[in-house]
């Protein structure tokens, strides 16, 4: 690794420090953004768009579900194999990449973090274990705490404090980064074969999923908590469900969020953007969902963009799963995780001739461009549920050009013309708002910019990315192309990809956060967690924390109780 | 003396982690409470391989561990197309290696579920598996089948800490509110306890999952009056008991995987398990043999793609069991070494793979002899695992827990340590080449 590096010539889109396509030369030294150097090797990025290393706010990239993806489809594996090389190792997999492709990958499209979306607690080494062999990205991993029954139960008796004591106990054990929400109370009532809406009641709990909202991002915000709750609203996927999510938003209205952020990030809305009562008279919901966003400052959301073709969808949202393999008939995998939550895995076809899957992959796009203000959306397929994150430059090309839109819109079900508004959409996204929707927002949202993700300004991680093309570009083709292979990605200053190609993989670290509880809350929550291992768990509870190998590269954000 | 609790099992599938034992002068002296009796043996220890050896005209010489690490690698080096089988009785750790190992040498890979539940994951990859984990069924199921399967011999824990015989939060009574149905092909230890036992003949299987189906999916009148032995009455009231169940799952051993239809009983069996959850929650799950032979595959998995029977000779990892599993593979002679690790293929392997697998150079990593030992040519002793090194395994239910490390060893070398050694060695010897 050099231990200076200089770009020169480069055309810089960096919004988290303001600097919208300037000419600008950048400095690195020991793997940070610094102000000057002396003896630098040197780059000319000779007039190309740089910026920073790409940061995804929601993929599901390692882990149970995502390792019985692969084990079941073999035949996903087949259509990504590519040979080890002097500096990678071997890679397979299109929809659920081995660990390996996962990181070279992400690298080539310029990006350097990856937030795992979905850690069932007692799972989370297999997660960890996972990342480990996840090259060159930095990462982190959000555990599912909201069909707990510890949670469930504290939200019955109302008591926020303790329930925030859960909240740190688990999000420590597990060496998670925030508070995961996944159809909440849904995915426990099937563990009985039955699911939830909003205002159900949850079998034998007597709670209602729109109570465990509200009081996990209430004990969450008790915390200096870098990110706010991540929620997978309920009915996902199922026509009509718009106002269920937009009710969802509201339960956080009041809540006071630590810092400048909102109190709950919506994830994959565009599986909750859906009208209709129907498969059959199923249409875009998506302007209701983004009046709400436009018109309020509590939630963000990223979008779970379509990518049209074959992938495996994968969720702790079993009754979602199981509901999506009675349509299909094709294989499907379940696993239900003792007192915590679920998951399932079924593979699927996104076609352009289907209605159904038209209006989905229009709704995607939608909210991207609905949206006014883009650091209030991220841009994401929900990795690999509506696509593979592969086919990111596929969406900032169609997001950029209208050109290319009304291009496919002549490939896809003429439906899009009536059931969806995307077609009478001008708006076109600049470089500065993609750079916000895959890097700004995404780091601001998640809370990492303070610790040198998503920027680069003085001190940021020398993360970045160099595309092959000029500001000017307005090919839609030729700017999937760049987005797609880097002239250059740099990870913490060393080069990770030149043109297209990894050439360094060097391993991640994985950041996690230790909330700091009042120890008397914990004492006290920790005599009925106890007393749910002795009973209930099937492995002990000092078997059950996270140990400190299964992270080689730490890196702790601590997460002290609000004042 | 001192008392080590949460000590975690390194025997069976189970991986039980409640076991207390007593550890005095370097030795455990007891095992007070948690293990079965067969990880109570091992725990208390007995003879292992005390040093590396090397075969030398017919007779095995003790040498160093560079020794017997420089010829392993040597071998494996020279070698066109080795063999790296076994790792289901060792850590994720080894495993990671191995599967680098594997890659580095354009060699295959492969786990003992080549030989075990190799069929389970064929019909996996074929229909799905509905599944969750154990402390699911201890809390919930209130209708529990073994099929082909013996716990009570083979996973002694197996129904007192997760299913028929264990308390939990819907089950606080035990066995009392609870079924328990057993179908095999002979009476055996748990078939004993069984509400409902079929005594199936030999290979019908297939048939009885058929049957069955046909009566949860409303097409009982197509079901002959006796389907592999068992009279239509009997099936038709298991199939009730099915209906009624609130939590359902089927165990599946190795009486179901390698009879008749082999992996297709398999399919048969998770069809089956979905046409009675239209009545309650219904899961399945193999019953997994060793304590981390779910780990290997979840490792493969991870790391290739592919959960076991990886060829990666061509650079790229290639799967296709039934050309690139192990057996098949010797049968063939497609393999010129074998590096066997934490695994008996000398007891398992048919008599065509044995008999090439005994003409190759063959390196073994063991704590312990095993018939594998006989033909062996290098021989490496290791720690064993859970007991005197730690690392990560995978229980049948792909719950990942990590062994404990309980006891000292100023000799033994940890198997990826030693798997790391080798592949040094062989780098170095393809640098030295390449001069």
């Amino acid at each position: 690794m050099a231990a200076e590096l200089l770009i020169r010539n480069g055309v810089v889109y960096d919004p988290i420090n303001g600097v919208k396509g300037e000419k600008k030369d950048i400095f690195i030294r020991d793997g940070k953004i610094v102000e000057s150097v002396s003896n630098p090797k040197v780059i000319d990025a000779e007039g190309r768009v740089i910026m920073p290393g790409g940061v995804d706010i929601h993929a599901h990239v390692a882990g149970g579900k995502v390792n019985s993806g692969r084990l079941m489809r073999p035949e996903d594996g087949r259509k990504g194999i590519e040979p080890k090389t002097k500096v990678c190792r071997v890679q397979s997999g299109y929809s659920v990449p081995n660990t390996f492709a996962t990181g070279y990958r992400y690298a080539r499209m310029g990006y350097t973090f990856v937030m795992e979306a979905a850690m069932p607690p007692l799972a989370a080494r297999h997660t960890h274990e996972e990342m480990i062999d996840i090259p060159i990205l930095d990462n982190a991993a959000m555990p599912l705490i909201d069909n707990n029954w510890m949670t469930l139960e504290y939200i019955k008796s109302g008591n926020t404090d303790l329930l925030a004591a859960y909240i740190a106990w688990m999000i420590k054990a597990t060496k998670g980064y925030g508070v995961k929400v996944v159809n909440p109370g849904g995915t426990e009532a099937w563990a009985w074969g039955k699911n939830c809406n909003l205002h159900d009641t949850v079998p034998y709990f007597d709670v209602t999923p729109a109570e465990i909202v509200k009081g996990l991002a209430e004990a969450t915000e008790k915390f200096e908590m870098p990110h706010s709750i991540h929620v997978h609203t309920n009915m996902l996927g199922h026509p009509g469900n718009f106002e269920v999510t937009t009710d969802t938003y509201d339960l956080v209205k009041g809540i006071k969020p630590y810092r400048d952020r909102p109190a709950m990030h919506a994830t994959h809305t565009q599986f909750h953007a859906y009208g209709g009562t129907t498969w059959k008279d199923f249409e875009s919901q998506a302007t209701h969902i983004t009046d709400y966003v436009n018109a309020n400052d509590h939630v963000s959301i990223d979008i779970g963009s379509i990518v049209l073709g074959d992938t495996t969808t994968m969720t702790a949202d079993g009754p979602m799963e199981y509901d999506l393999y009675q349509i299909t008939g094709r294989k499907w995998t379940n696993c239900d995780v003792e007192l915590e939550t679920g998951s399932g895995i079924t593979p699927f076809l996104y076609s352009g001739k289907s209605p159904v899957n038209t209006i989905q992959w229009a709704i995607g796009q939608e909210l991207a461009l609905l949206i006014k203000d883009p650091w209030k959306v991220a841009l994401t397929t929900d990795h690999p549920n509506a696509g593979p994150f592969i086919g990111y430059p596929i969406i900032i090309s169609m997001l950029m050009s209208k050109k290319r839109r009304d291009e496919l819109a002549e490939d896809v079900h003429k439906v899009i013309f009536d059931r969806t508004v995307l077609p009478s959409i001008d708006r076109e996204y600049d470089l500065y708002e993609i750079a916000i929707i895959t890097r700004g927002m995404t780091a601001k949202t998640l809370g990492l910019a303070e610790h040198g993700k998503g920027h680069l300004g003085v001190g940021a991680d020398a993360d970045l990315a160099i595309y092959d093309m000029t500001p000017e570009e307005r090919d839609a083709g030729k700017i999937q192309k760049a987005f797609l292979n880097t002239k250059y990605t740099i990870k913490a200053g060393e080069i990770v990809v030149k043109d297209g190609e990894v050439v360094a993989a060097p391993p991640g670290k994985t950041i996690f956060v230790t909330p700091e509880c009042e120890q008397s809350l914990m004492d006290e929550m920790l005599v009925t967690l106890k007393d749910k291992f002795d009973k209930y768990y099937s492995v002990t509870f000092n078997n059950y924390p996270v140990q400190d190998a299964y992270l080689p590269n730490p890196y702790e954000i601590k997460a002290p109780m609000r004042g | 003396m001192a008392e080590i609790t949460d000590v975690v099992c390194s025997l069976c599938g189970c991986v039980c982690d409640d076991i207390v034992v007593e550890v005095e002068d370097n030795k455990v002296t007891k095992v007070k409470r948690g293990a079965c009796s067969v990880g109570k043996s091992k725990l208390l220890g007995h003879e292992r391989i005390k040093t590396p050896m090397l075969r030398e005209n017919g007779e095995l010489k003790e040498v160093s561990y560079d020794e017997a690490i420089k010829k392993a690698a040597e071998i494996l080096y020279k070698s066109r197309r080795p063999l790296l089988y076994g790792w289901s009785s060792t850590v994720c750790e080894a495993d990671r290696v191995g599967v680098e190992l594997a890659e580095d040498l354009g060699g295959v890979v492969d786990n003992t579920a080549s030989v075990c539940h190799g069929p389970s994951v064929l019909a996996i990859q074929d229909v799905g598996l509905p599944s969750c984990t154990l402390g699911e069924i201890k809390n919930r199921a209130d209708l529990i089948i073994y099929w082909g399967a013996n716990p009570a011999a083979a996973h002694a824990n197996h129904m007192k800490r997760y299913s028929y015989v264990s308390k939990g939060f819907w089950t606080a009574e035990g066995k009392k509110n609870k079924k328990l149905v057993v179908v095999d092909v002979r009476q055996t230890m748990t078939s004993k306890m069984a509400d409902v036992f079929l005594q199936i003949e030999q290979g019908k299987d297939y048939q009885i999952f058929s049957a069955l189906r046909a009566i949860l999916r409303g097409h009982g009148d197509v079901v002959p009056d006796n389907v592999g032995g068992i009279a239509k009455e009997q099936l038709l009231e298991v199939a009730d008991m099915v209906k009624e169940a609130k939590f359902g799952i089927t165990f599946f051993g190795m009486g179901v995987t390698h009879t008749g239809a082999r992996h297709n009983n398999i399919v048969n069996a998770i069809q089956f398990t979905r046409a009675a959850h239209l009545f309650g929650k219904w899961s399945i799950m193999p019953m997994r043999g060793h304590y981390n032979v779910t780990g290997f595959n979840q490792v493969c998995c991870w790391q290739t793609g592919f959960p076991f029977s990886v060829d990666l000779t061509r650079g790229y990892p290639w799967y296709n069991p039934g050309e690139t599993s192990s057996t098949d593979l010797l049968a063939r002679g497609d393999c010129d070494s074998a590096l066997i690790i934490a695994s008996d293929p000398g007891a398992h392997f048919p008599g065509a793979a044995l008999r090439h697998l005994a003409k190759i150079p063959v390196i073994q990593i063991d704590p312990f002899a095993n018939p594998t030992t006989e033909f062996a040519d290098v021989i490496i002793p290791s720690t064993i695992s859970g007991i005197e090194s730690p690392g990560g395994v995978y229980r049948m239910d792909n719950i990942p827990l990590r062994l404990r490390k309980i006891l000292d060893t100023d000799y033994y070398i940890p198997d990826e340590e030693i798997v790391e050694r080798i592949m040094e060695e062989v780098r170095a010897l393809r640098a030295k080449e390449g001069e």
